[in-house]
């Protein structure tokens, strides 16, 4: 399959990369890993007329982890997080996820910031992102400014993002009790129904949790019922936890496709929540 | 992938699924597997594209290759080119992976024919060949 003619260009920076995105306007798209914009094109469901490719630009990857809170470049891949100790000591849900992100290859080439910045209703950082309370940047020809997760997916494949801002970075506080899981479609890997759990344990209880979910609805959503539910249960009341996690895409309209009905999806939402509360309990 | 195939006339890069899936079309990006077909050809400028024709020698295989051919691990031979570009990779990060790491690191290479019981034979033997073992 061949993408429609486009041109491109190779950013140098971020400044260069602003630039050319004010000069060629809407019809402009970056590329960073490309495993997201690249299949589109293929597919000419995206058909941008100028690819500005980010890929190159120095110093825009990266794990930074200090005073408790890591910084990661919006250009860092997949299988850099996957293999990054420090993530899967002070956040596993991050190094899970990229670790059960795509393939070998996929992972190889995508990026944390391509695929937070596309929005997928069925990728797993977006959800994973929410329950890291994470916080993106963004930058244009005016300044950055930050955006917070839960402001920053708005709709299927559209998030807070202008067509002139470049994320740079996402950043968040550790979370040592946090973990994902979810159910992978056989021929594409992605989350059918994806739970990113994230807890604050005080002693052997839990004080707050925030849990979203990835490809059960048109974009990833906090389950804030589960989330004051989980509140005050005992680690090891796993009653109370199954209670509790029950109903977790309750209200919101599940997706529906050939390969799982909306009720299937609202139906794994539970199970994948309450195995993702058992995992993220689990002693490292 | 097309620049590989129609432009170089690499043809060992094959086209499976062109949607990211099947891993027919994996090759080395400055060492690191990838898949050709969601990749434009001008993103490789400046970097070291490997092929499967650019592994081994008529006269002298590279173990991967020496491995699928003793353990059987190709029928049709479709998907063997990227399996072995992506099992080469593997190796690299993992030179001792167990059965289980084998079959999660070959995850984006799929084989109709074999049911993978052989190529997981031949990624051990070659991991073995080429940490001396």
């Amino acid at each position: 399959m061949i993408p429609a003619a486009f041109n491109y260009i190779r950013a140098r920076d971020v400044a260069d990369a602003i630039r050319l995105l004010e000069k060629h306007g809407d019809d402009a798209k970056l590329l960073a890993g490309g495993h997201s914009l690249i299949p589109m094109m293929k597919l000419r469901l995206a058909a941008p007329s100028t690819i500005i490719d980010i890929g190159a630009i120095p110093n825009l990857a990266g794990i930074q982890h200090a005073n408790g809170r890591f910084t990661l470049g919006a250009l860092t891949r997949h299988a850099a997080l996957a293999a990054s100790d420090e993530l899967r000591a002070f956040a596993p849900i991050l190094a899970q996820s990229a670790n059960e992100l795509g393939d070998p290859q996929v992972r190889n080439r995508g990026t944390v910031g391509g695929s937070c910045a596309h929005g997928d209703p069925s990728a797993d950082y977006p959800a994973v992102m929410l329950a890291l309370d994470a916080t993106f940047v963004l930058t244009n020809g005016k300044g950055t400014r930050e955006v917070g997760a839960d402001d920053f997916f708005v709709g299927m494949l559209e998030t807070a993002l202008d067509p002139l801002d470049v994320l740079t970075a996402v950043g968040f506080a550790d979370a040592p009790h946090s973990a994902y899981t979810k159910f992978h479609h056989p021929a594409s890997g992605y989350a059918v129904v994806g739970a990113a759990v994230n807890l604050m344990l005080s002693g052997d209880r839990i004080t707050a949790a925030r849990v979203a979910l990835a490809g059960t609805g048109d974009f990833a959503f906090r389950s804030l019922a589960v989330e004051h539910a989980l509140a005050g249960i005992a680690v090891d009341d796993a009653a109370a936890l199954d209670a509790a996690c029950a109903g977790a895409a309750a209200g919101i309209d599940a997706r529906s496709d050939t390969f799982a009905s909306a009720e299937y999806r609202t139906a794994l939402a539970d199970v994948y929540v309450r195995r993702a509360v058992a995992k993220a309990l689990q002693p490292r | 992938m097309q620049a590989l195939r129609e432009n170089l006339g690499l043809t060992g890069t094959h086209v499976g699924c062109d949607t990211s899936s099947c891993g027919a079309c994996t090759v080395l990006l400055d060492g690191v597997s990838v898949k050709s077909c969601t990749m434009f050809a001008v993103q490789a400028a400046g970097s070291a594209v490997t092929t499967i024709e650019g592994i081994g020698t008529q006269a002298e295989l590279h173990p991967m290759q020496e491995a699928f051919w003793t353990q059987h691990g190709l029928q049709c031979g479709f998907c063997t080119p990227g399996m072995i570009m992506a099992a080469i990779d593997l190796i690299a990060r993992n030179p001792d992976p167990s059965e289980d790491e084998i079959r999660l690191g070959i995850e984006g290479n799929i084989c109709r024919c074999t049911g993978y019981e052989n190529i997981v034979k031949a990624v051990t033997v070659a991991a073995a060949a080429v940490r001396g073992a």
